[in-house]
């Protein structure tokens, strides 16, 4: 049937719903739900891990497979350093930013390295805002304890505490720096509630958050005079004899030349791994979101947290196919849209946290409540025109101006139209552990952002992970710039490359691929 | 599970699947009608490395110029947001050797008056409007140059709310201005200096770093995770 024909259930029942109020899943209901539908329930998609510090946890198959994998480096690799530095940050997202600038602040020599433009990244992306308490009402006690119920209790909770209270403080940081936050009319931050927040804590700029966020970043990065290395893709860290972390290997993608960078302190903020498409899904990510860091911590012996649990966004666009798995902003839930099964009906409370409206959603399509489309893909509608009928016309056009242009450039008008959406695998919960320090257990490593783990427990709240990037990037560019400033450089080798190796050899063997990946397979080969 | 016909989505270029000629910097290829442009270069073998970023239509990465069939206009737009079509010709554009101008952002004493010390090309504007042509997020470039020139930062700062920094505005200009870094300047001098100090947040500040919510913390954090279960179900 025609797209259209199939929408008109929406329109007709729009009325009727908007007078309904869905109350939440109780909490026996919600847990009974996720077991049976979330993707992180499926038993078939996990294998422990063999060897390494989380020998005989469970992780996805795909995550397993690279963080037992082999490196691309030999172990008589030469180590001549092309450059030398203070603080090495790896990745140039929204932590790596943070990390690189502050780190500068603070009066070290630092070098950003990244996979492609400084920039290129998941924060870009960011469209729904970043939670901070600054309205009356809120505190950061409430977003503590928010963000611990949104992460079933697993948080760790030195770490959220430190997040929690050091937000406002970043807040004004980044509006120093000249970001533009919306505003109330008083010229106070306008704040939007989220899902699973039981305040309205969003800052926001327009839905560019992410992308607002770091043009400024990477301007001042640029402004600063930090020094870049584009284009190079870490492939191995360095060790000294004492097994701490003294520098990295890069792969040079535009001449595949290798570069040695000798460093005091080494600060990994390659972000997350939506673009392994575990379990098949779509994904939400950048193109470069390979979990690259997490592959390159666990050979030097780091410690992983909830490497079991993703985060599958409830609203990744279905239709058209070009848009497939790209993000339609939480934004539009917490302004009221609905999510509608193919009959018309609501079936979940939209404000719910996200791995419960994921649930939902899945659950509605396997029990054939959904809409199929002819490249076999399925979802159910969200009704965006809503927005304008509740809040008046205009209302889409001007509070989501991305997510309209993304759609209108294939027909589709979304203040009109209803869109098909699925889950869509979003952010990696877990990572590397770190302290309140952002270390992790190996010395002089620190990792900042999506690639670490503990803070968010078993679930993330949105809004808070563009709070995480800067409060522990400003951390380990702090912490790792004075430690830098008291201490030798460490000597170059890849003896934790031996001890990985031999490790492996005990409990059968390396799985056989090359990791990290830095970049998905997309290109098709001959025939 | 059984999913009931009625609810299917047809689709002409899934039902009737038709390959189209495309040509990539010369080069004649065969692929499906309606993949993006991006995904074009990988089904004809391609590597991309410059040129992708975000796949999502927020990075500028993908900057790409393209031609439609027996159209001689060469267009600009996004290649991670743009399907192919029979008889289109496309090339990334590389990256573009614009200069950047470099300041402390904080110490800026007159930021409208710096504009022109920073960017002195800017008020060199022909009015051309091939700036506001190239852009792929349909930005009124020429217009936001005009705005910064005469001072109305808050005008250029939320006209460039869209701006990805594809840089496409750029090799364009005939006054060899880069509109998009011009208007990043003004951008950031409008959030630093001319938008008001928001009191609530100074407020919480002094709160966090006077104690406010010490008692609360100490309470909470003793708690065992029964007790903390049960405090966080009050939390409404
Ligand atoms: C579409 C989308 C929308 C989102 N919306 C929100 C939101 O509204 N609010 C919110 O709080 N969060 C949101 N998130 C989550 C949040 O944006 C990310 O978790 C966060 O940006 C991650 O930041 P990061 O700096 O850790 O990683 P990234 O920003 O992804 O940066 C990682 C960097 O590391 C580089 N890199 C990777 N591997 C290597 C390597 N081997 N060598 C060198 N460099 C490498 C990458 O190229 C990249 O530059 C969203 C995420 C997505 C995908
Ligand atoms: S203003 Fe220039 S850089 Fe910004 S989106 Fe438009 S063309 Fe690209
Ligand atoms: S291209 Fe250059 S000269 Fe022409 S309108 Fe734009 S800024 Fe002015
Ligand atoms: S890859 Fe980022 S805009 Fe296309």
């Amino acid at each position: 049937m025609d797209i259209h024909a199939l929408q008109q259930i929406v329109h007709k029942t729009r009325d009727a719903r908007r007078k309904q109020t869905l109350p939440k899943f109780s909490p026996a209901d919600r847990d009974q739900l996720i077991k049976k539908y979330h993707p992180d329930s499926r038993e078939s998609a996990y294998r422990p891990i063999r060897f390494g510090p989380n020998a005989g946890e469970k992780t996805v198959v795909e995550l397993a497979t690279l963080l037992e994998g082999d490196s691309l480096i030999g172990e008589d690799v030469d180590l001549t350093p092309h450059y030398t530095t203070d603080v090495l940050v790896i990745g140039g997202g929204g932590a790596g930013c943070a990390a690189a600038l502050h780190a500068h602040g603070a009066g070290a020599k630092v070098i950003l390295a990244t996979k492609l433009r400084l920039g290129d990244s998941n924060s870009v992306m960011a469209q729904g805002g970043m939670q901070i308490s600054v309205a009356p009402e809120d505190s950061p006690v409430t977003h503590f304890l928010d963000t611990l119920k949104g992460g079933h209790m697993k948080n760790d909770h030195q770490l959220l505490k430190v997040m929690v209270e050091e937000g406002p403080a970043i807040a004004k940081w980044l509006i120093g720096l000249g970001v533009l936050f919306d505003r109330q009319a008083d010229g106070n931050l306008h704040v939007k509630k989220g899902g699973g927040s039981s305040k309205p804590r969003l800052l926001t700029c327009s839905d560019y958050t992410g992308l607002e966020i770091m043009r400024v970043l990477k301007d001042e990065v640029i402004n600063q005079k930090i020094q870049l290395l584009e284009f190079c893709a870490a492939v191995e860290l360095l060790s000294d004899e004492g097994g701490k972390c003294s520098g990295a290997i890069f792969k040079d993608l535009d001449n595949h030349r290798y570069v040695v960078v000798a460093a005091k302190t080494v600060i990994l903020a390659t972000g997350g791994i939506g673009r392994l498409h575990i379990q098949g899904f779509p994904t939400s990510n950048h193109y470069g979101a390979t979990g690259d860091g997490l592959c390159l911590s666990y050979r030097m012996g780091a410690a992983l947290a909830h490497v079991d649990t993703f985060q599958y966004h409830p609203s990744g666009a279905v239709y058209p196919e070009q848009l497939i798995g790209a993000l339609v902003t939480e934004g539009i839930r917490s302004e009221g849209g609905h999510l509608v099964n193919a009959k018309g009906e609501r079936f979940v409370n939209e404000l719910d946290t996200r791995d419960v409206v994921s649930s939902s959603i899945i659950r509605e399509c396997e029990e054939g409540r959904g809409i199929r489309t002819m490249s076999g893909r399925v979802g159910v509608w969200l009704d965006t025109p809503l927005l304008d009928a509740e809040h008046g016309p205009g209302t889409v056009e001007k509070h989501f101006p991305a997510m309209m242009l993304q759609f209108e450039r294939f027909g589709i008008d979304i203040s009109k139209d209803p869109v098909l959406i699925y889950p869509t695998l979003h952010y990696q919960n877990g990572g590397v552990k770190i302290d309140t320090n952002s270390e992790t257990n190996v010395g002089n490593l620190f990792v900042a952002g999506e690639a670490s783990g503990g803070l968010h427990g078993r679930n993330r709240l949105m809004g808070n992970s563009l709070l995480d990037l800067m409060v522990f990037g400003k951390r380990s560019g702090l912490i790792a710039a004075s430690r830098a400033a008291s201490m030798p450089q460490g000597r170059l080798t890849v003896k934790h490359l031996e001890r990985f190796r031999a490790n492996a050899k005990k409990h059968g063997s390396l799985s056989g691929v090359i990791s990290p990946m830095i970049l998905p397979a997309y290109t098709r080969k001959a025939g | 599970m059984a999913q009931e016909n009625a609810n299917v989505i047809d689709q002409p270029e899934v039902l009737t699947p038709r390959m189209v000629t495309i040509e990539i910097s010369g080069k004649t290829y065969e692929v499906p009608e309606g993949i993006t442009v991006i995904k074009a270069l990988w089904y004809t073998g391609q590597e991309v490395v410059r040129g992708a970023g975000c796949l999502g239509g927020f990075c500028g990465a993908c900057a790409t110029y393209y031609r439609t069939k027996d159209d001689p206009k060469v267009k600009t737009c996004l290649a991670c947001q743009t399907a192919v079509q029979d008889g289109m010709s496309f090339t990334m554009m590389p990256p573009f050797p614009a200069r950047k101008a470099t300041y402390d952002i904080q110490k800026l004493q007159d930021p409208k008056q710096d504009l022109f010390n920073l960017y002195p090309e800017a008020p060199l504007c022909r009015n051309c409007n091939a700036c506001t042509e190239a852009c792929p997020q349909k930005i009124d470039v020429r217009e936001g140059v005009w705005k910064a020139v005469f001072g109305d930062f808050k005008g250029v700062s939320e006209m460039f709310m869209d701006c990805v920094m594809c840089g496409m505005c750029t090799p364009v200009c005939i006054a060899d201005i880069a509109p998009n870094l011009v208007a990043l300047y003004v951008s950031r001098a409008q959030g630093a200096h001319f938008t008001e100090k928001p009191k609530g947040l100074e407020t919480r500040i002094h709160e966090i770093e006077n104690g406010r919510f010490n008692e609360e913390w100490n309470h909470i954090l003793k708690m065992n995770e029964k007790e903390l279960v049960d405090h966080c179900a009050t939390v409404k």
